[in-house]
């Protein structure tokens, strides 16, 4: 119950924290599957360093640059993003994602410590360029399933994958 | 119920690529599995290009307004949600539509903690799974994942678990007996395997005897072995303690061929102790 309460505080500090221009964020309080228990600090970094990954993302599409998406991401996430500014290039495009608002609740942290799964009810803009040509403003509402395991310094999202059908 | 309940939206997904979404001039699947072929209706007429773009692929087509536009298999294997754009010489129209994980698991992501640990504990050996498609799309319907741990006498512990968002995991206790044990997930499939050496715990009934040899003690203990039955193995330090009022003296002696063995001095009237790590064996008072 005190663990549910952390987090619940935690995100309204994040939401308070962010500027107007940022995406709003909500944190849920976390439903977890798993023995391992959650540390606010632990759930705080996680999702500060999931929210940076959206921005670098957003960045690496726009400027079809894949190594913007190193800081953030690994594995899988990571090659299918890279993939994806490889197709965009080769085929003279580029892709703007803005990230609006996120509802985010974290549901496994696993028992070893390496590994932990968010979902984000997230509303994005997307904006395709072709040659530099915008195409019309698209905005998406998507639930997310994100996974992510500890680097260094910080988390890094191995998996990011849209849930159907929402 | 609540099983039940995921498993009917699982199917609701595997028949999802059968329907369709109309948006002006455009129809779309509502669903795509992963790496399977698809179409695109478009109406109208003259040229157009469609634009399919997710975060795990885009894809780019000059097409002919009114026709149907054919993707072969293969075409979008990455799952996700992707938008797509027709711009012609009209308004553009948009849409969007998710691609699904493949059916059947082929990959397991398997996190087995710890390698190595005393026999004997309880829940203390972990196992998370993940579980994919052979794109390497998380697959996020429910999926029932078997775990099972066996010992080198065969005996085994087993477990399933229905993963939820593609993970799922147990814990199980380690058995009693030294050794390699196997920690295999399997789902679908997919199986993969893990070893887990176990090695014995703490001593257990500790006990040592003395005999006098010449001008000193000779302490031996009998053969060590931890509360399974398994000898702790060579190397492990036994420390010998003798006291005498404020006088004590100490020897740390490692386990060779089972036992701990040392010849000390000690003083008439002394109290002798041995113990292992936490663990404390029987006292001798030792008298001429």
């Amino acid at each position: 119950m005190l663990r549910r309460l952390f987090i619940g505080c935690a995100g309204v500090a994040l939401a308070a924290g962010l500027a107007a221009a940022q995406p709003s964020v909500r944190v849920e309080p976390a439903t977890l599957q798993g023995p391992r228990a959650l540390a606010e600090q632990t759930a705080n970094s996680v999702i500060q360093d999931y929210l940076q990954s959206w921005r670098s993302l957003s960045v690496a599409l726009d400027q079809n640059n894949p190594e913007l998406l190193d800081a953030d991401f690994t594995g899988d996430a990571k090659s299918k993003l890279a993939e994806t500014i490889r197709e965009q290039a080769a085929l003279g495009m580029s892709t703007h994602y803005q990230d609006l608002t996120h509802d985010v609740q974290i549901v496994f942290y696993s028992p070893e410590g390496l590994s932990l799964e968010l979902t984000d009810m997230v509303q994005y803009e997307v904006q395709l360029f072709d040659h530099g040509k915008p195409e019309p403003k698209q905005q998406v509402r998507a639930r997310y399933v994100v996974m992510l395991t500890p680097a260094q310094v910080r988390w890094r999202v191995r998996v990011f994958q849209a849930l159907p059908g929402d | 119920m609540r099983l039940l309940a995921f498993f009917a939206s699982g199917l609701a997904l595997g028949v999802a690529p059968l329907a369709f979404a109309q948006s002006g001039n455009l129809t779309l699947p509502k669903a795509v599995e992963a790496g399977a072929a698809f179409s695109i209706a478009t109406a109208g007429s003259g040229k157009a290009t469609l634009y399919i773009a997710g975060l795990g692929q885009v894809v780019k087509r000059q097409v002919d307004l009114g026709q149907t536009v054919n993707f072969p298999v293969g075409t979008l294997y990455s799952a996700g949600r992707y938008v797509v754009v027709l711009q012609g010489d009209q308004e553009p129209e948009s849409g969007e539509f998710d691609v699904v994980p493949a059916k059947g698991v082929a990959e397991l992501s398997f996190l087995a903690r710890p390698s190595r640990l005393p026999v004997g504990l309880h829940d203390a050996i972990t196992g998370a799974v993940y579980v994919f498609d052979a794109y390497k799309n998380l697959m996020v319907a429910p999926t029932p994942v078997s775990f099972e741990l066996s010992g080198p006498s065969g005996a085994a512990q087993k477990r399933t678990v229905v993963t939820r968002f593609g993970a799922a995991w147990t814990e199980f206790d380690s058995t009693a007996r030294q050794g390699a044990d196997k920690f295999v997930a399997n789902a679908g499939a997919a199986s993969t395997r893990r070893v887990i050496s176990q090695v014995p715990g703490d001593p257990c009934g500790l006990t040592m005897t003395a005999k006098r040899d010449g001008k000193q003690v000779e302490l031996q203990t009998a053969p060590i072995r931890d509360c399974s039955g398994n000898p702790v193995p060579d190397g492990e330090v036994v420390t010998f303690t003798a006291s005498f009022g404020d006088d004590q003296s100490t020897a740390d002696v490692p386990i060779k061929g089972g036992i701990a063995k040392i010849d000390m001095p000690i003083q008439d009237g002394a109290l002798i102790s041995v113990a292992s790590g936490v663990v404390m064996g029987n006292q001798i008072r030792w008298e001429k």
